[in-house]
């Protein structure tokens, strides 16, 4: 439920690093947690994100809640699909649910992010 | 899943021609609108029988539940029962049959009762003036927090950020947002109350203030709220008190004697106002003497004779709603005050934050309770136990409850418990209709540990079972054809 190859945040975001760019979604807690997603806002193409900082929103039937970036850099990328079919995100969270690619302003910086075993160690301790 | 069946729509009722009312023939020629003016064909509107359409609201009517008919435990939103007599009151005709543009001289019993109201309020937040205009809780802190940034700026700095709790309800960020500043989110703590360490990192000369509901989501009482209003004021910042809570405190303490600068109530959950229709409800905000100035216009000055309406406000932030705020549910607001007193004000919150903890201490065996500590006017159990061992939800729990007749608490927040619900008695419940209400919920808890397809299916007994609330979302259908 947490593949080994992506990076999380302890905001329940994955990156999934491919040289300079980031794949970045939520995990399969996030969704989880927040139930039926019903809808997807993401930023446009273009957009400059600092690390932490919310660059759209996740809304499901019981909440809605800021996505935050988990690394700097441009948006290059966002899942066009989301817009038609947010249940893309419950279904497939790190697949198809994906919501946008960055180009990482520094690359190495992922590196500081959670392993998939750090990030299963913080949702025990919860 | 369906025990009634579903009631038609009024446009699938009656026949072509059938009408609920019959007017007498026109004794002056007709005059006909010129062809531009005319529709080509006529609207599509209901045809029914005056019998059919009496049937048709009663059968909606009989569908509905309310604090009339049952208990509400709707935490955060304090649906007590509300005294028909205020009603009355509100309908007197002196009252309401009363045109605003009327003079001052012929409206001063109403001017008296806005300026007695604004008297009693000062009183029970501890502070200097209030604003009667906004029409709701959102409204009113739309205007504390624009209160706020005149304050600022009549300083030279509006400054840019507000802090606000995880705890808070979603109407304060948005507030926030609203009014231009941006909104930095504050960690509780392992008490429930605001993380002090992260307030002392995060407050600083950029910082224009900090939204607290006091007791908080969690039902809980802050208890470093002097060092919060502390640190907040050392830095030249505001405190801003959401009253969404205030009948757990009220006759008890005063947000200003807290602290806080500004404070809105909620007249519609505290003081005698029926809602969860969609209003009318009605938002006072009060004010310290420094803030005085920049409320909004008009208030309404007594000067030892007579009651008039005060636009002279030079720094005022302008008029925030038309006339003089939801007049009627002022009426009530005074004249439950009136009539409670103040010991009556303070009973009813001490026997609100008796019934909640009542209900708590009953409930615990059955649910997590995350905050284990004597609870003011509301309490949040958590469903995680069910969903990890018996994969029941608290969305299912909640649906089960309706099978018994209550209306489900508030569910899924505050957002920091996982599964919450959120459970807020209120003073108007007897002890009898508490102890149905903790059976209940005990037997949905062992419901959803020995029969969980049961809990899943519910509700049972009501005309529809369970909504599609996931499809109604994606793709909503808002029309009838």
């Amino acid at each position: 439920m947490y593949p080994e190859n992506l990076r999380y945040t302890g905001e329940h975001e994955w990156i999934r690093v491919e040289g300079g760019s980031g794949v970045v979604g939520i995990t399969h807690f996030a969704q989880d947690a927040l139930g039926d997603v019903v809808y997807v806002e993401l930023p446009e193409t273009g957009r400059v994100v600092k690390a932490g900082e919310a660059f759209g929103a996740v809304e499901s039937v019981k909440s809605v809640s800021d996505l935050y970036s988990p690394v700097g850099g441009t948006v290059t990328g966002v899942n066009a699909e989301l817009a038609g079919r947010p249940e893309l995100v419950n279904q497939d969270p790190y697949g198809e649910g994906w919501m946008i690619v960055i180009e990482l302003a520094d690359p190495g910086e992922a590196d500081g992010l959670l392993s998939a075993r750090a990030y299963q160690e913080l949702l025990k301790e919860g | 899943m369906l025990s009634q069946g579903p009631v038609p729509l009024i446009f699938e009722m009656g026949a072509p021609g059938r009408r609920a009312f019959s007017l007498p023939g026109g004794d002056v020629p007709e005059a006909v609108l010129p062809a531009g003016l005319r529709r080509e064909t006529p609207p599509r509107l209901p045809e029914v029988s005056e019998g059919e359409l009496v049937r048709h609201f009663t059968t909606l009517s009989n569908l509905n539940f309310g604090v009339d008919t049952g208990f509400y435990p709707l935490g955060s939103c304090t649906m007590k029962y509300n005294p028909k007599v205020f009603e009355v009151v509100a309908r007197l005709p002196g009252l309401s049959g009363l045109h605003p543009y009327l003079p001052e001289e012929l409206a001063q019993g109403a001017l008296r009762i806005i300026h007695e109201l604004e008297r009693y309020l000062a009183e029970i937040a501890g502070l200097a003036r209030v604003t009667m205009q906004p029409a709701a809780g959102a409204h009113g802190e739309l205007v504390g927090v624009l209160l706020i940034r005149a304050y600022h700026e009549s300083r030279g700095n509006p400054r840019q950020k507000i802090l606000i709790p995880d705890s808070a309800h979603g109407t304060n960020p948005a507030t926030a947002a609203m009014a231009g500043y941006e909104v930095v989110t504050l960690p509780s703590d392992a008490r429930g109350g605001i993380d002090v360490g992260a307030l002392e990192k995060a407050m600083d000369d950029t910082v224009a203030g900090l939204m607290l509901t006091n007791p908080n989501t969690l039902g809980l009482f802050d208890e470093n709220i002097d060092v919060i209003t502390g640190l907040v004021h050392g830095k030249g910042g505001l405190l801003y008190y959401d009253g969404a809570n205030a009948n757990a405190v009220m006759g008890y303490s005063r947000p200003g004697d807290m602290g806080f600068d500004v404070v809105h109530f909620n007249l519609h959950k505290t003081f005698a106002t029926p809602h969860g229709g969609g209003g009318p409800g009605a938002g006072p905000v009060a004010v310290t003497a420094e803030l005085a100035p920049y409320l909004p216009v008009p208030l309404v000055d007594f000067d030892g004779e007579s009651y008039r309406l005060n636009y002279d406000l030079p720094r005022s932030i302008g008029r925030v709603r038309s006339f003089y705020g939801n007049f009627g549910v002022l009426v009530k607001a005074y004249a439950y005050i009136r009539s409670m007193g103040a010991a009556g004000l303070k009973q009813a919150a001490g026997d609100a934050v008796l019934n909640a903890n009542y209900v708590m201490r009953h409930l615990q065996e059955y649910f997590d309770l995350p905050f284990d500590r004597a609870c003011k006017h509301e309490f949040v159990l958590s469903g995680k136990r069910q969903k990890e061992k018996n994969g029941v939800r608290t969305l299912d729990m909640a649906k089960r409850l309706m099978d018994y007749g209550f209306h489900p608490p508030t569910v899924y927040f505050p957002l920091i418990v996982e599964e919450a619900m959120m459970i807020e008695p209120t003073e108007t419940e007897s002890k009898e209709t508490l102890d149905r209400f903790i059976g209940a919920c005990a037997a949905v808890a062992n419901e959803a540990r020995d029969e969980p397809e049961k809990v899943h299916g519910a509700p049972h007994t009501t005309p529809f079972g369970r909504m599609d609330e996931t499809r109604a979302a994606r793709q909503p259908d808002l029309r009838w054809r």
